[in-house]
């Protein structure tokens, strides 16, 4: 059974490519558009993998993280931040909230994909 | 004994001594002869009575004649002499004694000479050395004045009471301009020497920053100076540097830090536009990420799969367009306004991480009464800081913690990774949710009363910083980790620069730092202090009328503060105030003011506090000052003010100092002490007036022995005149 992706950013034209590449890839994919709905999307769809922005309305990308963790039975969740935020204090700050890995945009979407399968198989 | 009279008297003893030894030699012989033979002694002397008479009448006139010489020559003569040389004393010192009379006299009138002679080149020499002292005494003033009025900062001289004791014309503009309402306009009440700088900044950074001075100078830091930025009550930024001034007697490093100077310079505009700069690079970095994350993923997938369906292909073209547009034009909004952004930096210090933690921990326990403890601590790390608001955030988060956690203990430990230092305020037992901590980050700090406009997440934002919550579960504890920048090199002053600082503080620093000032004490009003230290705010009032309680209003209040026994014109308070009635004709040719004149001017209501505010610590002083309390204390419910220091009034200091005097009128006693009278009948003029008068009253009151407030008080109470009530 294919791996599940959860998508959640909340500008439209990255969330395109992301989707069109993760399908490529061969996941199963839902998308997101703020914190709020992410959450909900977590419940509701069960990803195995989420990619998540920090800066979106409602609830910001490192809440949705640290209220993830929160929870032992998403223990083996996979979280990839994806972030305009690129500075180091910032990427340590993800970092230590739990995300498994920080991606700074722009990204090259071959390594994304890469990484994005690493977690998957590896975990 | 006078001189004529010790002459009689010796004149008297001559005689004596001529006549008596004969009389009394006759006496007793007569006393012990039989009777013939004084008979015989009658008949043998009577007849030659005449003879002997005439011999010793002789005798006693040569006697006499002698006598007077003498006296003449060694009794008037010096007298003469004394007088002389009394004279040579004090009002003629050219003056030299006639060497006359005997060679004792002479050779007494020569020494006196001689020695006058000496004292005379003594006294030369030494006006030529005050003189000289005087001159570079003089060049040195100008050439610090120059030096004060050229530099572009402000300089605030203080002594360690916070009492100002010399600022330049640029920190009185700048702190003119920060002024609010009526203040302003009234010449700025805030500054002016002998007052308090605390007034003006805020009293936790100064003494902070003096802490930190002292910390460094002990530790014998090259450069103990201290930077901070501070907020005005209008909400203006200014950029403080302190230095210390070091006492006189002491090596370098040992003298007792007396004073310190403040150069202050306003950023508010500066920092603005480092606001909009900072903006701009964000727009042009992180803001442009997104953008380009998009351009690039869409571009690789175009690039992937050329064998996606045309609707897929055209949406992704469709992104291109326009996220390529949405950048340009990003571009361009940047490149306009990046033009004018100046390069100001808030300026953070570096700071060994253990002084900042040690720092931390006292205020934690004496702002809080919360126990404190170290953990790992790492020794050798410098951060890059701005200690007064970074302390200010660890004390809000301990108190936050204390207050909603009830937590009983605060651990930190400080710890680096490459160019991060993590400050871990680490606490055990109840857990603090994260939205609890996102909820602190944008409140405005406050512990206890003490509150600030900055928020936790400005202050993280100023270092460039973050902070998060992180728990250790194993533990059963919990901590909040703040990320600095740790110090590039720490405290790598250029060796230019510390000799620079050693040459100042050392033997050989610059003479115009010695200013006989840091030793003025200015301790608010006290009854028994002596009338010559104490700081006096003299003050006039015009008014519509005589008649305050039937509705006569004051329309002018000029003020001019008296410090260290000097006037200071500089330091004034003119201010016309709309009395909300209109003026009375008969009063416009008295005091010169007119209706249009006070139209428009703030009211009573927001004049009498920021007078209120120029008198702090002042004694009052006015002529006649019954009737313009009078018009104060009416004020003051209204206002909210009262004048509650104590008073003195020129008028009855006046009737006690020349109780027979008819009139006791500004003028007249103006006229009395020999003060020029110009520019009377504006409030300002006659404060200005009063003020020169009261400073020779002072000196009059001394010779009476009045020489404290309280006597002087106690005086003016007990003339006649003090019964007087409007």
């Amino acid at each position: 059974m294919a791996k599940k992706v959860l998508i959640v950013d909340d500008e439209p034209n990255i969330v395109l490519s992301l989707e069109f590449l993760m399908n490529k890839a061969g996941f199963d994919v839902a998308v997101a558009r703020d914190g709020e709905e992410a959450l909900a999307q977590v419940a509701a769809f069960g990803p195995d993998l989420v990619l998540l922005d920090i800066m979106m309305p409602k609830k910001s990308g490192y809440e949705v993280c640290e209220i993830l963790r929160s929870d032992p039975a998403r223990a083996g969740m996979k979280i990839v931040m994806l972030s305009a935020k690129g500075r180091d204090t910032e990427v340590a700050k993800g970092m230590a909230l739990g995300a498994d890995a920080y991606v700074t945009k722009p990204f090259s979407t071959k390594d994304l994909v890469a990484q994005v399968a690493g977690l998957l198989n590896g975990g | 004994m006078n001189a004529r009279i010790r002459f009689a008297l010796a004149v008297v003893v001559l005689g004596l001594l001529m006549t008596g030894p004969f009389v009394l030699t006759g006496i007793v012989l007569f006393a012990d002869a039989q009777e013939a033979e004084r008979q015989a002694l009658v008949d043998l002397l009577t007849p030659r009575l005449p003879l002997g008479a005439l011999i010793t009448t002789f005798g006693f006139i040569i006697g006499v004649v002698v006598l007077r010489n003498l006296f003449r020559q060694y009794v008037t003569g010096l007298l003469n002499m004394a007088e002389k040389l009394r004279l040579m004393l004090s009002a003629n010192r050219h003056f030299r004694v006639e060497s006359e009379g005997p060679p004792e006299v002479r050779a007494l009138a020569q020494a006196a000479n001689d020695l006058a002679q000496q004292r005379d080149e003594l006294l030369t020499d030494v006006e030529a050395q005050i003189a000289q002292a005087k001159r570079s005494v003089e060049e040195e003033k100008n050439r610090l004045a120059a030096l004060m009025s050229e530099l572009a900062l402000g300089v605030v001289v203080c002594n360690l009471d916070g009492r100002i004791l010399l600022y330049n014309n640029r920190a009185r503009l700048q702190f003119k301009a920060l002024a609010q309402g009526p203040t302003s306009v009234a010449g700025g009440a805030l500054i002016g020497l002998g007052r308090s700088i605390f007034a003006i900044l805020e009293r936790g950074q100064i003494t902070h920053a003096l802490e930190n001075i002292q910390q460094r100078l002990r530790k014998g830091s090259s450069e103990p100076v201290a930077n901070f930025i501070t907020t005005t009550r209008s909400g203006q930024l200014l950029r403080a540097q302190m230095a210390p001034v070091i006492g006189a007697g002491g090596a370098v490093g040992e003298g007792e830090v007396t004073g310190y100077v403040l150069t202050i310079e306003n950023i508010t505009r500066s920092f603005e536009r480092e606001t909009e700069r900072d903006q701009v690079i964000h727009s042009l970095s992180d803001g442009s990420r997104p953008a380009l994350a998009s351009l690039r993923a869409a571009v690789e997938m175009l690039k992937e799969h050329p064998d996606m369906d045309v609707p897929t292909r055209e949406r992704f073209v469709g992104v291109i367009e326009e996220e390529a547009g949405r950048m340009s034009q990003v571009l361009d909004r940047t490149l306009n306004t990046f033009a004018d952004s100046l390069k100001t930096r808030w300026p953070l210090e570096d700071v060994l991480g253990v002084d900042l933690v040690a720092a931390a921990c006292r205020r934690v326990e004496a702002r809080l009464s919360l126990a404190t403890k170290t953990e790992e601590l790492d020794e050798d790390l410098w951060i890059r800081v701005d200690s007064f608001s970074l302390l200010q955030a660890i004390a809000f988060l301990a108190s936050r913690l204390q207050d909603h956690y009830a937590i009983r203990e605060l651990r930190f430990r400080l710890s680096a990774e490459e160019h991060m230092a993590f400050v871990d305020l680490i606490w055990s037992g109840v857990p603090v949710s994260s939205e609890t901590l996102y909820t602190w980050e944008l409140e405005p700090m406050s512990i206890g009363a003490e509150t600030t406009p900055l928020t936790l997440r400005d202050v993280i934002d100023r270092h460039g910083g973050e902070i998060w919550y992180q728990r250790e579960k194993a533990a059963h504890r919990a901590f909040f980790r703040l990320v600095l920048p740790v110090a590039a090199t720490p405290e790598a002053a250029p060796e230019a620069l510390a000799a620079y600082h050693q040459s100042a503080r050392g033997d050989s620093r610059p003479e115009y730092y010695d200013f006989n000032l840091f030793n003025f004490q200015h301790a608010g009003v006290d009854l028994d202090r002596r009338l010559v230290e104490l700081a006096y705010t003299v003050f006039d009032t015009e008014t519509t009328g005589l008649e305050p309680s039937n509705g006569d209003e004051i329309i002018q209040v000029g003020a001019v503060r008296i410090v260290n026994g000097r006037l200071l014109r500089q330091e004034i308070f003119d201010q016309l105030v709309d009395p909300r009635i209109p003026l009375k004709p008969e009063g416009i040719p008295i005091h010169g003011i007119t209706e249009d004149m006070v139209r428009g001017q703030p009211t009573i209501d927001a004049v009498l506090p920021a007078f209120h505010e120029f008198c702090t610590d002042t004694v009052l002083v006015a002529h006649n000052a019954a009737f313009d309390m009078r018009f104060l204390q009416l004020k003051e419910d209204s206002t909210g003010v009262r004048f509650q220091q104590p008073v003195l009034d020129t008028l009855l200091l006046s009737a006690v100092i020349h109780a027979n005097q008819e009139s006791h009128r500004l003028e007249s006693i103006a006229d009395r002490l020999g003060i020029n009278v110009i520019g009377r009948h504006t409030a300002l003029g006659d404060a200005f007036v009063t003020g020169e008068v009261f400073l020779k009253m002072v000196g009059l009151l001394a010779d009476m022995g009045i020489h404290t407030l309280r006597q002087a008080l106690e005086a003016a109470q007990k003339t006649y005149l003090a019964r007087v009530k409007y």
